[in-house]
């Protein structure tokens, strides 16, 4: 094979492993969200403790911290994909109950799941449209969601409303910035690998999820 | 100061723990922007706010 030769195999096999990809994220992700839909209904039929918010999320962030690195390479890692996720969709059955409970609670919540929706499809759509490269973003998401958990941290001792309004405010933007971020990471082959991904973009739907429900709760509902 | 607050505190504590050598690593290794890249990244982020102040006026 000359150089020619080269040259023309290589971004088309580069594209065709993009594509790969890219389907198999959004198809595992598709998957998880259906599991981790149905975890979050069967919690709210059991009518779980607040408590359980908690500790599904600290399994699921052990899982993601120390057992994920060590399977996504394996087909293990789809278990671990399916752990993860069904453990955080099962942790938002005490926050959707709470919510529920509102006189307004089921619009509230279908509004937080549709509006969550439409900002994935849209940004997704956006990046993957234009094709723009936002790999410069990474440091300044990563300062961010350090800065804004440091913020959550010194909230829960602080105890004021509106400093936990404007950080669920910031976390939808800078989740939206991750949407992006790594969803030119897909495109730009930077990332290979569609279990990690997969989390990635998980992490950043459910984080919007929580914040557009805490916000058109407080600013939206009857409390 | 129940449990929950402070299952929450050791929860986002041991994220910031978790999280911070992956940030320093992160911001060491992110690529400088280039002119009119910030933009082509706010304008859809500020889209998004403003269809949430939707969502806050219709709910």
């Amino acid at each position: 094979m000359n150089r020619l030769d080269y040259s023309v195999a290589r971004p088309a096999a580069t594209s065709v492993s993009i594509n790969k990809v890219l389907k198999n994220t959004y198809i595992l992700l598709s998957a998880t969200l259906i599991f981790s839909a149905l975890m979050a209904a069967a919690s709210v039929a059991f009518q779980m403790p607040p408590m359980t918010y908690l500790l599904s999320l600290g399994a699921a962030f052990l899982l993601i911290w120390l057992v994920l690195p060590k399977t996504a390479n394996s087909s293990s890692g789809l278990v671990v994909v399916f752990a993860i996720t069904g453990l955080m969709g099962f942790g938002l059955g005490p926050i959707l109950s709470m919510y529920l409970a509102l006189s307004n609670g089921p619009q509230i919540v279908a509004t937080a799941f549709g509006g969550t929706g439409v900002i994935f499809l849209g940004l997704s759509g956006y990046a993957l449209t234009t094709r723009k490269d936002f790999s410069f973003m990474g440091g300044f998401l990563i300062a961010g969601m350090l800065m804004i958990l440091v913020t959550a941290l010194a909230n829960i001792f602080l105890a004021i409303p509106a400093l936990s309004l404007a950080i669920s405010a910031v976390v939808i933007m800078l989740m939206s910035g991750f949407i992006l971020y790594d969803t030119s990471r897909m495109i730009h082959g930077g990332e290979t690998n569609y279990i990690t991904m997969t989390i990635s973009l998980y992490l950043a739907i459910y984080n919007i999820f929580v914040s557009l429900l805490h916000i058109l709760g407080a600013l939206g509902g009857d409390d | 100061m129940d449990w929950m607050q402070i299952g929450s505190a050791i929860l986002l504590g041991a994220m910031i723990v978790f999280l911070w050598p992956r940030a320093k690593q992160m911001l060491k290794e992110t690529r400088k922007a280039e002119a009119g890249e910030w933009q082509s990244a706010i304008l859809p982020i500020l889209a998004v706010m403003g269809f949430v102040a939707l969502l806050v006026m219709m709910v």
